[in-house]
């Protein structure tokens, strides 16, 4: 009969143990992780990997079985994901992100990093002065939620209550818990709209100063501008650093959208993209200290020069961090 | 799949060759220098899985609303503020890191991605970086979170229209995946990965050995097995393996028709493609030993 001379069919015969192991092995990884697999058997995946991939070859030469072909499509594909995909752990994976990978993308965006530093100075210089000249501008740059009682209009003593007010400490860190979320909100908000060629972050960068420079005109015109300093410095210099790499991560990926340079722009936005988000990442992590610090930090010291201290000390610590093995840091 | 429904797969035998084309297949040419031939993951597929994945997190959500609640009240409301805190923080782990954590797994998949056979993978066919995948999942922010914020943002005066504009706006990037080749979403473009399928299928039986008919009364000339190409073979596949009663009936009837076949009175038609399946695919592999790959039924080579 015909299908006893069937090549395709005694190929199929011959190499079928090979593959149903192979689809054992993956089936093994896919429930739990690459451990679960015992030496021998780890040896064993790259070469039934490529028996698996020489088979392929030769069904889509010599075998007109769809299904044998897409199954070997298939399990070929789930292989090679496994064979040239990462094996490393999550904990291998975060350790390796603090320890190289997001201060070599905090060093490769400096450039960014000193444009955004510059749009929110602009942004603090231009709001302080306005505000200072005539002070209805406070409301246009503050919005209401987030003066919260506090501007031109409030007393002298409401104002300072406001420095030290620790709420009877209640409420604390749910209050950084907030804000955390609220920041790392705006951070990652900056750095997606950056895609539209940089011109949204760039506002939100000169924005986001002037909400700064007109809260500290407002307490300057009191009196108050070094008690303001500490209250905000203690958590702002953490934050404002984090919020100003997440701009310069948008800035990054809006500029190489619109000027790819020698790679094609999409592989040139993916190479961008990465870099970006791994800043993104540590910008995160720096909104979270910042949350804590503001929430429970800024409401349990009441003292201005501790405030200054703590605040010093993260202006100090995150640049060297960031910074360091490439000696002095680029402006932030 | 991409081959013919049952319906069209009569009509395929005697339809104009217009080949199958595979919008979707990207080659991925491996280290060993063979190409993997990848699908794309269609857009229908990846709204499912988003669906399916926005679901899951609303139900954790509601989870987590429920203990803390559950927990302020235990505590005669003392505990307010920690639960407060785990209430905030479960929010943001899941709307910043579930589809992070998901695809930095070796199946670099969320469960939604998984339901529906899919995954994430490095356009250039290298290793998935943690970084791409962070980079793919913080642009979510304006393709996902900020249309959902504009939807159910309550419309209050000016609000309403502000919200209407940001909706528009906010489209461009929702839609985007529907406008170019790769259908990437913009997040998938700045991190320099696509989704493409990966679907686990099973080794099913070979045709020519479990559908074999008991006797050998099926001989076909060589006219009768050269009037069909590769074409028409993997739909005859198909309708074997399907194995519904009318299409079978139907095609067979067809074939019959085309290489003059005499059907005798006991005859099955399920024997009768059996047959001859075995004899095309037979005929057909021998002549691509020999380098001629008949396409289809026009092709004359």
């Amino acid at each position: 009969m015909a299908e006893l001379q069937l090549k395709s069919y005694r190929f199929r015969a011959e190499r079928e143990g090979d593959w149903r192991r192979l689809e054992a092995l993956l089936a093994k990884v896919g429930r739990g992780s690459a451990k679960s697999l015992s030496d021998e058997e780890l040896l064993a995946m790259p070469v039934l990997y490529r028996q698996a991939l020489s088979s392929l070859s030769v069904a889509r030469a010599t075998s007109l079985d769809q299904s044998l072909v897409d199954y070997l499509e298939s399990l070929s594909s789930r292989a090679y994901f496994f064979v040239y995909g990462t094996r490393s752990t999550l904990g291998e994976r975060v350790s390796g992100f603090f320890a190289r990978e997001w201060p070599a993308a905090a060093r490769a965006l400096w450039r960014e990093t000193l444009v955004s530093f510059l749009l929110t100075l602009a942004g603090v210089i231009a709001a302080y002065f306005l505000t200072r000249h005539d002070p209805d501008w406070f409301s246009a740059f503050v919005p209401g939620d987030l003066a919260n009682g506090r501007g031109p209009s409030a007393s002298t003593e409401a104002m300072r209550a406001t420095l030290y007010d620790n709420n009877g400490g209640k409420g604390l860190s749910v209050f950084a818990a907030f804000l955390f979320t609220h920041n790392s909100g705006v951070a990652i908000f900056a750095f997606a709209l950056g895609f539209a060629f940089c011109l949204p972050t760039a506002m939100l960068m000169a924005y986001n100063g002037c909400m700064l420079g007109a809260f500290l005109a407002a307490f300057a015109m009191r009196g108050l501008g070094f008690e303001a300093g500490g209250w905000l410095a203690i958590h702002g210099v953490t934050e404002l650093s984090a919020v100003i790499l997440a701009g310069a991560a948008g800035l990054r990926i809006g500029w190489t959208l619109a000027f790819p340079g020698d790679l094609s722009r999409p592989a040139a936005m993916a190479q961008a993209g990465r870099q970006a988000a791994t800043l993104m990442g540590g910008v995160v992590v720096m909104l979270f200290c910042a949350g804590i610090l503001e929430g429970v930090g800024r409401q349990t010291i009441q003292n201005d020069f501790a405030r200054y201290g703590v605040a010093l000390a993260t202006l100090i610590l995150w640049p060297v961090y960031l910074y360091m093995p490439r000696g002095a840091g680029a402006g932030r | 799949m991409k081959r013919p429904r049952p319906q069209t797969a009569a009509g395929a035998m005697t339809a104009s060759p217009s080949g199958t084309p595979q919008p979707l297949e990207r080659s991925l040419i491996t280290p060993e220098g063979v190409d993997l031939r990848l699908r794309l993951g269609e857009v229908s597929e990846r709204a499912g899985a988003v669906l399916i994945d926005l679901l899951i997190m609303l139900g954790v959500l509601i989870v987590a609303s429920l203990i803390t609640a559950l927990g302020f009240i235990g505590a005669r409301g003392k505990g307010g503020d920690v639960m407060a805190v785990i209430w905030l923080l479960v929010f943001f782990l899941l709307r910043n890191l579930y589809f992070v954590l998901f695809e930095l797994t070796p199946r670099a998949a969320t469960p939604g991605k998984r339901a529906m056979g899919l995954r994430v993978a490095a356009r250039n066919g290298g290793r998935l970086t943690a970084d791409a995948i962070f980079a793919r999942n913080a642009m979510r922010e304006i393709e996902l979170y900020l249309p959902l914020s504009f939807l159910i943002a309550n419309g209050d005066q000016v609000g309403a229209w502000i919200s209407l504009a940001g909706l528009v706006w906010c489209g461009v990037f929702l839609l985007f995946p529907l406008f170019n080749r790769n259908k990437l979403r913009v997040g998938d473009l700045v991190a320099g990965t696509w989704v493409v399928k990966a679907p686990v299928r099973r080794l099913v039986p070979d045709l020519v050995q479990t559908s074999r008919p008991s006797d050998n009364r099926f001989v076909f000339s060589q006219a009768q097995v050269d009037a069909y190409g590769v074409k028409e073979l993997h739909v005859l596949e198909d309708v074997l393996r399907r194995y519904e009663i009318k299409t079978v009936a139907l095609v067979a009837a067809r074939i019959r028709l085309k290489i003059g076949w005499r059907a005798s009175p006991d005859e099955s038609d399920g024997d009768f493609l059996a047959a001859y399946y075995a004899a095309l695919r037979g005929r057909l592999e021998t002549r691509l030993l020999l380098g001629k790959r008949r396409k289809d039924k026009f092709d004359q080579s």
